[in-house]
Formats: C-alpha cells, structure tokens, sequence
C-alpha cells in the first residue's frame, strides 16, 4: 500500500477577518446574514476595511456595527443616505456606505433617498428588499407584493387601495446623478455570484468617484411571511423575481 | 477527501444549505443545540460525496459553515 498519495486539504470557504465572529440575532434563513457577509468580502477585496464608515438604518440591520467591524454611525429612521451624505461631504477620503431595508429606504426615508440619488452624492447604497416591515412584525411595506397577506392587509395588497409595489432600482436609475443602479437576489448559486459582481460595481462607482451607487437586494423573510426558510427562498424565484425584474437598471460608466 | 464543518452552535436549521446542496447529502439531524435549533448535518454514510463546492457554505444565513476541499499532492499527478 505504499501507493496511497498524500491527500492535502486547503480552506476555501471561511468568514471574512471584517465579519464578527458572533451569533446574529436573526430568524433562521434570513438572508440579512449572507448580505451581510457580501459587503463584508467586498470592503476586504477593496482593501477598504480601515477607511470605511457604514451608516446604519432602522430596521432588523440595526445591528449592523455589531456584524460588521467598521466605523458605524447609526442614523434615525429613514435618514441614513442624509447622515451618509453629511459623513462623505467631511471625511472626502473616507468609503461610506448605507445600508437600509425597505420599510426604512422605501416609505420613511423616501425623500432622503431620492434626493441624495438625484445629488449624486459620492456614497454606495446597499438596500434590501424583503417586501415587509420586519423588525415590527410584518406590516405591509411599500414593497410587498399584490395579494401578498401582512399583518395590515390580512386579505392581502389591493392595488386599487393600496397601490402596487414599488420597484426601487428603476426609480433610482431614471435619476441623472446615479452612476450605477441594479437589483439582484441572494437565492441560488448563480444569482449570487451575479449580487457580488453588482455589489463590487456599485463599490467601484464610489472608489472611482463616478458617482451615486445603488444595488437593490431581494431577501427573504420567513418568519413574517409565515412559511418555512426553504419555502421563502423557493417565493424569491417563483413570485418575487418576476414582480421584481433582476438586472443592471443603470451604469453610467458602460454608457460613456 | 472534501469536507464541511457546520458549527452547531451558530446553526438555525434554515436548511437552505440542504437545499442548495448539488450531492444532497446536508439534512436535519436529530440533535438539539443551546439555543433549542435543530442543527444540519452531513449525512455519515454519503459524506464521501462532498466535493467542496462551497454552495452550501455561501447560501449558509449564519456564516456557520467551513469548507476544506481535498487538493492532490504533486506526485499523485506525476503518476
């Protein structure tokens, strides 16, 4: 038997150095976690870890200084890109990112949003989308989807009471100061690999000065939308993609 | 051999990572962790099958999976 090779074994997957080695505090197969870790492989690729400050918004990412080791300043409820706007205008050299849910981003902090999108501010926008307030217990956000039940439309959205959902990385990209704007969704494999490549390029856009960076997020909510974790991630394919379009809405710097 | 290690204590039991699992050798166990959650584990009699593709590790909500994949050693590839 003295042809039995030498089987040698390298780490390929491990937690990112700026990821905090901690318990989160959310729900099982809730997918703030891999957003999370995203950003946190992207500012270490960047080489971006020691000059980041992250603004933080209301919501179940609240916690976000707690995940994610970096400077963090935590805005009010729906201001964060105003709060972002202010950090990058005194900190010129610093890298700074928002990150917001969609009952913060879409609905309280909609003005804050649109205008600092329409300023093109020189800061990145990481939003997440999973169509309901989740932090309070599921009300209906601006997001969820017609005929989706909340706990403040137990017979489910009514588009001619309630209006159909809104569709954020199209509206941001119509806005002339956006370099770049995309929605993508963390569900499979390959989708995945396309939100690290969109979530490198809406970096970028800050790292090159070319302007405003927005990359929309579909996640899931299991607990609110009362089903299992695997059932939620199977919705994101079969209801929320077709509702929610995936794509690059917006590059300024393809467009040149 | 490829392997994953999946840290029971940072473990929900979202099996998102059964799910996503090419080989399908991830599933619910029958343990209990700390906090009440009943982990995922690599199924004993298949665990040969894993390849180290990391799928299940990407997919993981909690960041709770390590995966070490086999490399050949030079000689073996002389062969």
């Amino acid at each position: 038997m003295s042809s039995i090779p030498e089987i040698k074994e390298e780490l390929v997957f491990d937690r990112p150095k700026v990821l905090a080695d901690v318990p989160s505090h959310y729900c099982p197969g809730c997918q703030h976690g891999v957003i999370h870790r995203m950003v946190a492989e992207c500012l270490e690729e960047f080489g971006l870890v020691e000059k980041t400050i992250a603004v933080s918004s209301i919501g179940c990412s609240v916690f976000l200084y707690n995940y994610i080791l970096v400077d963090t300043v935590e805005a009010p409820h729906g201001r964060a890109p105003a709060v972002a706007t202010g950090v990058k205008r005194a900190r010129t050299d610093a890298f700074v990112f928002a990150y917001q849910g969609d009952g913060d981003l879409a609905s309280i902090g909609l003005a804050e949003i649109m205008h600092a999108a329409n300023r093109g501010e020189r800061i990145s926008v990481v939003f997440v989308n999973n169509t309901v307030y989740g932090m309070t217990g599921g009300q209906m956000a601006p997001t969820t989807m017609i005929g989706q039940k909340t706990t403040t439309c137990p017979a489910g959205r009514c588009a001619e009471r309630e209006g159909g959902p809104m569709r954020m990385a199209e509206l941001i990209a119509s806005l002339d100061g956006v370099a770049y704007s995309a929605r993508v969704a963390v569900n499979s494999i390959k989708n995945m690999a396309q939100a690290k490549r969109a979530l490198r390029r809406t970096f970028e856009t800050q790292i090159k000065g070319e302007g405003f960076g927005f990359v929309e997020f579909l996640a899931t909510c299991p607990t609110n939308w009362r089903v299992s974790p695997v059932a939620a991630n199977e919705r994101v394919a079969k209801e929320m993609i077709p509702g929610f379009p995936l794509g690059v809405y917006k590059d300024a710097a393809k467009e040149d | 051999m490829s392997r994953i290690v999946i840290d029971e204590e940072r473990c929900k039991g979202c099996l998102l990572c059964a799910q996503v699992c090419p080989k399908a050798i991830i599933a619910a166990s029958s343990r209990f962790n700390a906090k009440g959650y009943k982990v995922a584990e690599v199924l004993e009699a298949e665990k040969e099958k894993c390849t180290g593709c990391a799928a299940c590790a990407q997919m993981c909500p909690d960041v709770a999976i390590k995966v070490w994949r086999s490399v050949k050693s030079k000689a073996k590839e002389n062969d």
